[in-house]
């Protein structure tokens, strides 16, 4: 039953938040509920019982509302589950037009990655799939900055390309079945030659990088970041991107494990491409908000590479950072929200010396900064450690030109604190005061999520 | 005893966290008791421990598994052996002194600033112990990147300046540089012999190839040259001054530079098997040694000396380590210790008392007017440049005896190096203290000793700068080589290439004694004459300025390596993403609008148009219809 209910809560409520005059509060409260099913779901030994459900969706082709929880779900669940009433928690003193459509959308947007990860049916997987990316589309496209018509159009029609194609890849996979099904299953069961194997996984490929993103298929990236309000911006880059990931994991490698192998060395040339390329860029970023999307670039593409190695520690190692890495991208944007709406500023040439105004929100900025260039005793290590252990077995070069990322990570994080934060205050941001209570609250949790797991990370093995 | 050992590093910990967090509500005196108290207790422990290893005991804690899955285990283990509570008692011991010293020389900032300080300082004492105590390679790593982290935030102490950033930023990233080595070479171990805890690698030698162990060992060394300064990584750590005198002593000599020393000491069992990886190690320790030397002698920054000193002197320790003199390297390591806090606070109390000023050629004629400061600075330059009786003679002696029997080309070499030490040290005394004063007036007349918090420890550690030799005086003067068969234990199996026979060795070390005594007899006739002046003035001379320029060193890695990577950066960001990536997916979608466009006019409404397109799609299919297709097909097929 737990994985119904969290899709159900944020469902039930995102609907219901349309006619809710207390819209803010209301999203809280049904994240915080989510949250609380999630985590009485994993502190208490249950039968697998439930944490499984199916039952009959639409017979006359075969697909079922199935839905399970694998560890790889449990994780992202759970950092879907933290990250919402996180994000509302953060942008709680924002004002905004329209709040109630604003939190309904969010919500509905949580259902569907609720749904994309728990998933056990094709057709269902589709369904959430679409479910997470419309709402966000419209969320972007009311609340966004200046130029948001234009990126997420082209975020829209970009990642719903890789929808249809992936979509023509499962109706071809549920052809496929002897028992027309379309469930993960006998997807699994299936026995693809090799040439169908190939242009299957080309499709679903597409359908996952463009999501994640990778290099070269990230354009639509940076630009939807820097665009979308902030809170949208987080499910973006903290969750979203996790659904490429996670098809991976879940669709793309078992049921075409041949072509998996075949396209993983180039798949990897790519990846590591992408990380130096990614890094090199956001060396020379001026935007906080474009430095932090090419960051993410470089880590998604790390990510993707271990899954590629076919070592099992990579997976782990990947498993472990999807987490983490959801958990401080969010702190980032946090941050990087509060600059802006302390300052109205978001160019780094603008910024200096904040440290004076503000040392609180310095620390916690250069905490998760540290996080972000996975710093030992920061959570993002043990899942870096992993995932280059799995690159080094793959192949040493693809360890050291992936860790020439890690160096240039470095560069760019330690040149942005200092551009903010340190040297001379200047005159524009004379007006900085304090941080608001649930603000100082929500980047609290991020640094100790940061903390604990970076020393104590076995709770999340063990979600495993 | 197990539990005890976790409580060494945590009580730095402790204290970093009460500062940090309490930053704005301590007093200065409850902040630096803090700082001060929670080394003390750890130095005590650290003593306790000794003295339970002194017994026999090697005493392991595993707390718990900091990452077990898919068939690896590293656990949160710490150990203490002989070289690893050496090192804690170094750390902890002249750490001490540097946070007792630090209570001074940092009373005039406030106090939200002074417990950032100290908690930096505790900080950075937590990361080393971490270091050397770690059972496995992770734990070392954590203590590895920790204090690059702590160097990073204690060079950019002073944040409002930006060169002091910059500084601190080149510190952790030419770090990182090694840091990505010393990574891989764990990767490494890891694949071959499935474990990073120190005792079941080296058990485990026979799983590695030479090969393996051959580019595991140079790996482990590229990191140790970014800790430990070494060429081509060394740069950061003359930058690195830019932080606050009594920083600069912890890095220089307590914590952080040596950390590459202890590493490979640690793993002697993996070295040992990699004779290539040994004489690269001589060679570029030499060569470190030489070229940090030159550039100390054209130096007028009071703690750029010192600093290129440390480099130099980190030079001799490597050139041990690869002549496989491992105790040599880890004595040298102590009395450096020694004597680099020495020299480090002595120029904190110099600038003190100069009100600020580093520029020697300023100085001058001081001996007088803060005598403590002169008389233990006098001490630790005799220490360094290894006048016989001190700990430096005997530390540096012995690292010379051993370089002969490895090699007497590499012994001129370093020989020389050792005579360029005493130079610019001397060179460094004499304008310091020597001669007239060079400063202002105003200067003059604010001239003072330094408050006893600032001298007592340089009295205590200008004691063990001469003393300290002591552990280890060789057996021809009549000492006992005590640190030899301390660290018998850890070097296990590993003979020390000591000299053949005892005749030999003896006239080697009264040669080199007598040429010693005479080198600085000499040396001091010199600088005296040179640098003991009222009023100097540099001749300027073209290698001078190639020297005082460190060799161009900086320049030429902006020029090979900073500005091509910018340029990169640009390149990828203009015309790879915006124009050709980004370039390709809009026109695909500008593309099809125009497209859509144009065959948008087709349905233009007129009837005659209409009819036109029906009849033209008449004819086609009829055509389509009428081929013989299977003819066509075999007329390719005959073709192809």
């Amino acid at each position: 039953m737990i994985p119904v209910l969290l899709i159900a809560i944020p469902l039930a409520a995102g609907a219901a938040g349309f006619f809710i005059k207390q819209a803010k509060p209301w999203a809280l409260f049904a994240s915080l509920l989510t949250l609380g099913v999630m985590l009485y779901g994993i502190c208490f030994n249950h039968c697998s019982c439930v944490y499984s459900y199916n039952k009959p969706w639409i017979p006359e082709l075969g697909a079922d509302f199935h839905v399970t929880m694998g560890g790889l779900a449990k994780i992202l669940c759970l950092l879907t589950a933290v990250a919402f009433p996180l994000i509302f928690l953060a942008t709680h003193n924002k004002k905004r037009e329209g709040e109630k459509s604003f939190y309904s959308l969010m919500l509905l947007s949580q259902a569907g990655l609720m749904g994309v990860f728990v998933a056990a049916d094709a057709l269902l997987f589709y369904f959430f799939w679409e479910l997470a990316l419309i709402p966000v589309y419209f969320l972007a496209s009311r609340w966004g900055g200046e130029k948001r018509i234009a990126a997420t159009f082209k975020f829209f029609i970009y990642t719903f390309l890789g929808s249809i194609l992936m979509l023509v890849g499962i109706i071809y996979l549920f052809n496929q079945t002897p028992d027309n099904s379309f469930s993960i299953e006998s997807f699994y069961k299936l026995q693809l030659s090799a040439t169908q194997q190939y242009w299957l996984f080309a499709v679903f490929f597409i359908a996952f990088a463009i999501k994640m993103p990778i290099f070269p298929f990230h354009t639509w990236q940076p630009d939807a970041y820097e665009q979308s309000p902030t809170p949208v911006t987080m499910v973006m880059s903290g969750i979203m991107v996790k659904m490429g990931l996670f098809g991976v994991m879940q669709w793309l490698i078992p049921v075409m494990p041949r072509a998996a192998a075949d396209a993983s060395l180039a798949i990897m040339v790519f990846c590591v491409i992408g990380i130096i390329y990614a890094s090199l860029i956001a060396m020379r970023q001026d935007d906080l908000k474009r430095l932090v999307a090419y960051s993410s670039i470089a880590h998604i593409g790390l990510m993707c590479a271990a899954l590629f190695t076919g070592e099992v520690i990579g997976q782990r190692g990947v498993m472990i950072q999807m987490f983490s890495h959801g958990i401080n991208i969010i702190g980032l944007w946090m941050v990087i929200d509060m600059i802006e709406c302390k300052t109205g500023i978001r160019k780094m040439s603008q910024l200096g010396g904040l440290a004076q105004k503000s040392p609180w929100l310095a620390v916690m900025l250069v905490i998760i900064a540290l996080a972000n260039i996975a710093l030992p005793l920061t959570n993002a290590f043990v899942g870096e450690f992993l995932m280059f252990n799995a690159l080094f077995r793959y192949n040493i070069w693809m360890a050291v030109f992936a860790g020439l990322g890690i160096i240039l990570a470095a560069v760019y994080t330690l040149n942005m604190i200092q551009k903010v934060f340190f040297g001379e205050v200047r005159n524009e941001q004379a007006q900085v005061g304090d941080i608001a209570w649930n603000e100082k609250l929500a980047l609290a949790i991020i640094v100790l999520f940061i903390v604990v797991f970076g020393v104590y990370p076995a709770p999340l093995f063990h979600l495993y | 005893m197990n539990k005890l050992l976790a409580i060494i590093p945590l009580m730095p910990f402790l204290g970093f966290l009460l500062n940090g967090l309490l930053r704005n509500r301590l007093s200065k005196s409850a902040s630096g008791l803090i700082g001060c108290g929670v080394i003390l207790v750890s130095f005590v422990l650290s003593i306790l421990v000794f003295n339970d290893v002194r017994s026999g005991n090697h005493i392991t804690g595993v707390y718990f598994d900091f990452i077990n899955t898919a068939g690896i285990q590293i656990p949160f283990s710490l150990q203490a052996d002989e070289l690893s509570v050496l090192f804690m008692l170094i750390i902890t011991g002249v750490g001490l002194l540097i946070h007792i010293y630090s209570t001074a020389y940092m009373h005039h900032e406030n106090n939200g600033h002074f417990a950032r300080y100290f908690s930096y300082l505790n900080l950075f004492v937590f990361s080393m112990l971490l270091l050397v105590m770690g059972a496995n390679y992770v734990i070392m790593f954590i203590g590895w990147e920790g204090v690059g982290l702590c160097s990073y935030l204690l060079i950019g102490y002073w944040f409002k300046k930006t060169e002091y950033n910059n500084a601190a930023k080149k510190a952790f990233i030419m770090n990182r540089i090694g840091d990505l080595a010393f990574l891989i070479a764990l990767f490494w171990i890891l694949a071959k012999t499935g474990t990073l805890t120190f005792t079941e690698v080296f058990a485990n030698t026979a799983s590695l190839s030479a090969s393996d162990i051959c580019w595991i060992t140079l790996l482990l060394f590229i990191g140790a040259t970014g800790k430990s300064a070494q060429i081509p990584l060394y740069t950061w750590l003359p930058d690195a001054m830019a932080g606050p005198t009594p920083v600069s002593a912890l890095i220089h000599a307590a914590t952080m530079v040596t950390a590459g020393i202890y590493m490979i000491v640690r793993s002697n069992v993996l070295y040992s098997l990699a004779p290539v990886t040994m004489n690269i190690i001589a060679v570029v320790g030499l060569a470190t040694a030489i070229l940090a030397a030159t550039i100390a002698i054209k130096q007028n920054d009071i703690k750029k000396v010192l600093a290129y000193s440390t480099v130099s002197q980190l030079g001799f320790m490597f050139l041990a380590l690869g002549a496989g003199a491992y105790t040599s390297s880890v004595f040298h390591v102590m009395t450096h210790a020694f004597f680099k806090a020495l020299l480090f606070l002595g120029a904190g109390s110099v600038i003190h008392a100069m009100g600020g000023e580093q520029d020697i050629t300023k100085m001058g004629g001081l001996w007088k007017k803060i005598p403590v400061t002169a008389w233990t600075f006098l001490l630790g330059v005799l220490a360094i440049a290894g006048f016989p009786g001190t700990s430096g003679f005997v530390s540096k002696d012995e690292i010379l005896i051993n370089v002969y029997s490895y090699s007497p080309t590499l012994f001129y070499f370093a020989a020389f190096a050792a005579i360029l030490t005493a130079f610019y040290m001397m060179r460094l005394f004499m304008l310091t203290f020597m001669g007239g004063f060079r400063g202002t007036a105003d200067q003059a007349h604010h001239l003072h000793e330094s408050p006893k918090s600032m001298t007592i420890p340089l009295v205590i550690l200008a004691i063990l700068s001469v003393f300290g030799g002591l552990v280890q005086f060789p057996h021809i003067f009549g000492g006992h080589a005590y640190l030899d068969a301390w660290l018998a234990p850890v070097l296990g199996g590993v003979h020390e290439s000591h000299a053949e026979n005892a005749s030999a060795l003896a006239r080697r070390e009264y040669i080199l004694l007598g040429a010693t005594v005479l080198g600085l007899a000499i040396i001091y006739v010199i600088t005296r004459r040179k640098y003991a002046v009222a009023s100097y003035n540099e001749k300027e001379t073209a290698f001078g300025k190639v020297l005082a320029n460190k060799w161009y060193v900086d320049e030429l890695y902006q020029t090979i390596i900073v500005q091509p990577l910018q340029w990169l950066g640009k390149t990828c960001n203009g015309l790879v993403e915006k124009t050709g990536l980004d370039g390709v997916v809009n026109g695909i979608g500008k593309g099809l609008h125009a497209g859509a466009r144009q065959i948008r006019l087709l349905q233009n409404g007129q009837t005659a148009y209409y009819l036109l397109y029906m009849v033209a799609g008449v004819v086609f299919l009829f055509i389509l219809l009428r081929t013989d297709w299977a003819r066509i097909g075999q007329v390719l097929n005959s073709i192809f």
